[in-house]
């Protein structure tokens, strides 16, 4: 098993995520550039957060139309396993490979803090060693991360079992307090369609060793080995 | 026929029904300027840009194309385009 990293410009948690595949889940991972255009040979590729091209425009436009992306999305029609955690949940949204948008945090602040997450489902690549309704403590990091879809696009997420993560409190219900910037129904995480893209806003790489202050975010890791390797 | 220069702008806005918390904050700080009867306030953006183009309709196919792929996103955005005035040769 190979894990691909990508690096857009502005990406400031690849280090991070790197190290939490290789050194702390065990997946040997590659720094890869976005201008690459060629990712046949991983079997998962993660989006890791940052402030891609500044955040101009909005966040994730302009990493949404990097080289890379065409690879991106050939990966995700091969059924790979692909995560974007925060600005690459971002970049996923503006690139059509995960349905809604962002908008600024509803307090306009940048809120860093740890939350709760509510696992919604456990039929994704990344949550399979879960179970729905397990609560993960992991950091948030983000001003744009006010989870916006149209009603329809919420109704089908909803009806399809695609909303991921929930933001909750500690004993897992989703209330307004436990949310952290106004997302719609408290949504922190979906996934495509085919199940095989997730975005999250939350950060399973700062959150995978106790010397960090939280392992919530290592199952997310066990979850794609076990995908993989079966 | 040569082709002609269009100054473009473009208006990003958020659609109605998005909420749009920095133009709610930007209200509030009108508001508490004493500006009390402020309402409704919204914050977009604008885009400008000259683009050259074999004519008016070749010109707004290609800005309309622009803002579909990168200047707004449907999801949350609309856009309107202004092809301007044609720049003097």
């Amino acid at each position: 098993m190979r894990a691909a990293v990508i690096v857009f410009p502005g990406s400031n948690c690849d280090a991070d995520t790197h190290f939490a595949l290789n050194e702390v889940a065990q997946v040997p991972a590659d720094f890869v550039w976005h201008q690459a255009t060629d990712l046949s040979g991983y079997d998962l590729v993660v989006l890791p957060g940052g402030f891609s091209y500044g955040d101009y425009l909005r966040t994730g436009a302009m990493a949404a139309h990097s080289p890379v992306m065409g690879a991106v999305r050939a990966a995700a029609l091969r059924g790979t396993p692909v995560l974007g955690i925060c600005n690459g949940f971002q970049i996923l949204l503006e690139a059509g490979l995960l349905p809604g948008a962002m908008l600024r945090n509803h307090s306009l602040q940048f809120q860093c803090e740890w939350v709760h997450l509510r696992v919604e489902t456990a039929r994704t690549p990344f949550t399979q060693a879960t179970r729905a309704g397990d609560v993960l403590r992991l950091p948030i990091a983000h001003g744009e991360g006010n989870y916006f879809a149209d009603p329809d696009n919420l109704k089908r997420l909803q009806d399809s079992d695609r909303i991921v993560f929930r933001y909750v409190d500690a004993d897992g219900r989703a209330t307004d307090a436990a949310n952290p910037n106004g997302s719609l129904a408290n949504i922190a995480g979906v996934c495509s369609a085919a199940r095989n893209v997730v975005g999250l806003m939350p950060h399973p790489e700062r959150s995978s060793e106790t010397d960090l202050g939280s392992r919530g975010g290592l199952v997310i890791w066990d979850s794609v080995l076990q995908a993989v390797r079966v | 026929m040569s082709d002609a220069t269009f100054r473009i702008r473009v208006t990003v806005r958020l659609k109605a029904g998005v909420n749009d918390p920095q133009g709610a904050t930007v209200q509030a700080g009108l508001r508490d300027l004493g500006y009390r009867q402020v309402d409704g306030v919204r914050v977009g953006k604008i885009i400008e840009f000259t683009l050259t183009a074999a004519d008016q309709a070749a010109a707004h196919a290609q800005v309309d194309a622009m803002c579909h792929a990168l200047l707004a996103n449907p999801v949350i955005e609309t856009f309107a385009i202004d092809l301007g005035t044609q720049v003097e040769a």
